[in-house]
């Protein structure tokens, strides 16, 4: 059986220093090796198309389970791969090799056309228009002369190897499963890297990912294209191992049944897809041998069976049936070597220089006014704090500033540069960081990853040098930098937690050091003090204190008075969208137009 | 193409895209209550087919099983769940599981008995409309707070298993349901059925009686309020169940007389009803899946493309179709404002 998947016993029990990991992984390995040889036939044809079934659904479980995209026309992709060799090698009698570049090519081309226009959509809108795509490409392949439609092509020629013909199943399963264990190990190596942690943040929304300056379509597009490109490489698999094509396996159906593998399999790591394959591959089999005997009539009676299991394991498992499995799997903290070379630093502003200047801000949603004519000055290395009652304009003021809303008129300065119209990737990348009100960690990666994440602008590896794990030493830097911060914060025992198993106090923690891994120079905290304890307030009023004496700038919003009268140089109050007054703490709570927009007349 | 051709193709068009249009409603109203994207909404017209052609071939639909199946699951479910509140597991038993039981009771009866097409015809809309309120409440009751996309997978799910359901119960043959009139009427050289006038007829209604009523009723403006938030419209006195419950009966009562009104035009066979919905869906989200005369107007438009295409380029029928959607998506989802803040 070719399941990496660990049975538990093999786990407890590693043999000779080797860690679990590595003991399931070589056992994983032995059980693919042997599979031919002590299978029987029929078994060898199911494990080949395990492999195909498991490629394809490595693109959803990377598009959809970790970016969040879903996508109903995953065979769709397949279908282009097995046509396009399948036209090429029987018509035009060009080699198997040449026309696999050809179809990678095509679907390059393809994908991103297809990805540029289907990611623009969001919400509900995007699986559905997968659905028309897919149902288009599937009819397309059935109608097209040259494609021999609902019948398809027959005679496509097998594979050589070095002059070795790959026409027998026995063999051709070797050259799948070593192509999806490769695969696998590029998928793992990318979202353990830089673009990764970007990609598993794109859940988060947009904008949480865009504050640290990664460009989201562009992300979004370069995963669906890599989603594509897989599922291509199932479909030429496919054809050369079938050697006959025809629309029925890409159709709509098919498509939905990658997504039910990957769902049943646990969509957020790349095993899901092994294991999501696996289980509905052998269940079909089973099922389409049993169904038929016990309601005396054939038919694929398999869906009522899939369809069920599907909606129960969304009612009562979304995560998918992976995490059950890797319970008996002990959770290794990460190596973190030291780095050789840290990352660059910025060099601070020097005190008393303007580094932010909100000059007329307006912000309108329809009729309501938000943000109204507010002006205020930011200094290097003050504290600033941002105060109002509720809806008084604050954090639109926050996304105003850090480019996640743009502005109605007014004009904003940063370091002396008209940030107006930039995107808010763009002034991270000029050095301002920031927190959300509602804490966007990524919950499944852990402390020290998320972390991570904020130095994003602050390496250059993309997809290629990731998947190939040529990043190794601005891993080291970016993790290292994570440590240095999560230390600085007080939160290093709690790198290797998952964040989501934090209190929602410590997340907001988090968040202020995954901000100061992007090296800001202006920092922008969002109610960082809602849901601390007493005492982890004050621990926050010193580390805010240490960060100003450190040279950074602080802009925050807070609720609790007690806290930012002791801590902030300057206020600022809003109240209905306009500046109700600003000064020195003593001056603003004297002030009685502030007293009664806080307790009333 | 003479002007003939043209008004026979218009009015296949025009017929066809009626029943779409009837779909689109039912979409708009279920993702408007529910927030779910009803994909199998075109299973409830090929149940009122299947079930038809049965009583009109004097077989006793399968329907009896499937409504049994349905019934019996949602009365598990509800005894599980609600086994300690007896009174409010009777209740739940009176709104799923027991109508299913009596449906089933009554088509069986029927089919035994040799009613009148009438009959046969009220008694198909009453046992596929039995059916909405257990499919909520298996499918979609319990996830009916999860987000727009997980409720889409559960509704696709939801269509691999009424589709395998209605092969099991009904076999894979394709059917013809006998027409409700065989009038029809001449306008000079044209001549129009009175099948599809009744089609046109029935449509026009809803439409009108829709709009009214979320527009203008306070128990429509409360299902609404449900479909915003779930919570508030609770703390109001709606209950969200309720109203999931209530559109889906409704729903499945449009697919009931859909299939009634499109059995006699086309041939329907068990796996039908996806690309019927389909194409209704077409029609719903150029409305936006919120507004009933854009979606009415948006299906007709699917209706007479398909038909004109047929014509032109019939092997590329449903190509066309489908890749007609791809613009109007991008086009709604540009100019609606969405968070992205749900997984």
């Amino acid at each position: 059986m070719a399941a990496p998947l660990p049975n538990p016993a093999a786990v407890t029990g590693p043999a000779r220093g080797l860690s679990p990991v590595h003991a399931v992984a070589a056992v994983a390995l032995v059980a693919v090796a042997l599979a031919p040889l002590l299978a029987p036939a029929f078994y060898v044809t199911l494990l080949n198309y395990i492999g195909l079934y498991s490629l394809a659904t490595l693109g959803l479980v990377l598009l959809t389970g970790v970016a969040g995209q879903t996508s109903f026309g995953q065979a769709a992709f397949v279908g282009i791969g097995a046509y396009t060799t399948g036209v090429l090698t029987t018509q035009f009698a060009l080699s198997p090799w040449l026309t696999l570049l050809l179809a990678l090519a095509l679907t390059l081309a393809l994908g991103y056309l297809i990805g540029r226009i289907t990611l623009s959509m969001g919400g509900h809108y995007l699986p559905v228009a997968t659905i028309a795509w897919g149902l288009s490409i599937y009819f397309l392949m059935g109608t097209i002369e040259r494609f021999g439609g609902f019948t398809g092509i027959t005679g496509i020629p097998a594979v050589s190897l070095f002059g070795f013909t790959l026409d027998r199943e026995r063999h051709f399963y070797y050259f799948i499963w070593v192509v999806v264990l490769g695969a696998l190990w590029l998928c793992a190596n990318l979202l353990d890297s830089r673009p990764g942690r970007a990609i598993r943040g794109l859940k988060q929304g947009s904008g949480m990912v865009e504050a640290f300056g990664v460009h989201t379509t562009n992300t979004k597009t370069a995963v669906f294209v890599l989603a594509a490109l897989l599922a291509c490489l199932s479909g030429w698999l496919y054809a050369h191992l079938q050697r006959f094509v025809n629309p029925t396996p890409f159709g709509i159906n098919q498509g939905i049944e990658y997504l039910f593998m990957a769902v049943v399999g646990g969509a957020t790591s790349v095993w899901g897809a092994v294991l999501g394959a696996t289980l509905i591959t052998l269940l079909k089999t089973w099922l389409q041998d049993l169904l038929p005997k016990l309601l005396g009539q054939a038919g694929q009676f398999e869906m009522i069976v899939f369809g069920i299991l599907m909606i129960v394991l969304l009612q009562h498992a979304r995560e998918g049936l992976l995490p059950f499995l890797q319970r008996w799997l002990p959770r290794r903290p990460r190596a973190l070597p030291p780095a050789e070379v840290p990352l660059a630093r910025r060099t601070m502003p020097s005190p008393g220089s303007a580094v932010l200047r909100v000059e007329g801000a307006r912000k309108t949603f329809g009729g309501l006014i938000a943000v109204n004519e507010v002006s205020f000055e930011v200094a290097a290395h003050e504290v600033v704090g941002l105060i109002g009652p509720n809806g008084a304009g604050k954090s639109t003021c926050f996304n105003l500033i850090s480019g996640a809303l743009p502005l109605t008129s007014g004009g904003i300065r940063f370091l002396e540069q008209d940030v107006s119209a930039m995107s808010a990737s763009a002034i991270a990348r000029l050095g301002l960081g920031r927190t959300f009100q509602h804490v966007k960690l990524v919950a499944a990666m852990s402390v020290v990853e998320n972390v991570a994440l904020g130095a994003y602008l602050r390496g250059r590896t993309g997809f290629i040098r990731s998947a190939l794990r040529l990043n190794g030493q601005e891993e080291r830097a970016a993790f290292a930098e994570a440590m240095r911060q999560l230390e600085r914060v007080g939160l290093a025992a709690h790198a290797h937690d998952a964040a989501g198993s934090l209190p929602l106090g410590k997340q907001r923690i988090v968040e202020i050091a995954r901000a100061l891994a992007a090296d800001p120079i202006l920092l922008l905290l969002d109610e960082p003090a809602a849901g601390l304890r007493y005492a982890e307030k004050q621990q926050l009023a010193a580390l805010i204190k240490a960060l100003k004496t450190d040279g950074l700038t602080v802009l925050l919003v807070e609720h609790d008075m007690e806290f930012v009268m002791g801590l902030v140089d300057r206020l600022v109050v809003l109240n209905f969208g306009q500046k109700l007054a600003q000064g020195l703490p003593e001056e603003v709570q004297a002030n009685p137009a502030v007293r009664e927009a806080y307790l009333g007349a | 193409m003479d002007s003939t051709i043209v008004a026979l193709l218009a009015q296949d068009g025009l017929t066809n895209g009626s029943i779409y249009c009837l779909l689109a409603l039912a979409l708009v109203l279920v993702f408007a209550v529910t927030r779910v994207i009803f994909v199998p909404q075109g299973e409830f017209v090929v149940y009122a087919a299947l079930t038809m052609a049965s009583f009109d071939g004097a077989r006793t639909p399968g329907t009896v099983w499937l409504l049994l199946a349905l019934g019996g699951a949602a009365w598990l479910a509800d005894t599980v769940k609600l086994r300690r509140e007896p009174r409010r597991m009777a209740l739940a038993w009176l709104a799923t599981a027991a109508p299913c039981v009596a449906a089933a009771g009554l088509v069986a009866w029927v089919a035994a008995s040799k009613a009148p097409f009438v009959v046969q015809a009220l008694t198909t809309v009453l046992a596929v409309t039995a059916m909405g309120p257990a499919v909520y409440r298996l499918a979609f009751q319990p996830v009916a707070s999860a987000s727009v996309l997980v409720l889409l997978i559960v509704a696709v799910a939801l269509h691999f298993v009424l589709t395998g359901l209605a092969l099991l119960f009904f076999g894979a043959e394709g059917v013809r349901t006998p027409a409700f009139t065989s009038a029809s009427f001449s306008f000079g050289n044209i001549t129009v059925s009175g099948q599809s006038l009744l089609v046109y007829a029935f449509t026009a209604v809803l439409i009108v009686v829709m709009a009214v009523f979320f527009r203008y009723a306070l128990f429509g403006k409360a299902l609404r309020a449900t479909a915003a938030n779930r919570t508030g419209a609770r703390l109001v006195g709606i209950s969200p169940d309720f109203a999931g419950r209530l559109c889906f009966t409704l729903a499945a009562a449009i697919g009931a007389v859909s299939g009634l009104l499109i059995g006699p035009i086309t041939t329907v066979y068990y796996d039908s009803g996806f690309l019927i919905g389909l194409k209704g869906f077409v029609g719903a989200i150029v409305g936006g899946l919120v507004s009933y005369p854009i979606a009415a107007g948006g299906a007709l438009f699917v209706g007479l493309v398909e038909s004109f295409s047929s014509f032109w380029a019939s092997a590329y029928k449903e190509v066309l179709v489908f890749t007609l959607i791809i613009p109007v998506l991008l086009w709604r989802s540009l100019s609606t404002t969405h968070s992205d803040e749900e997984e």
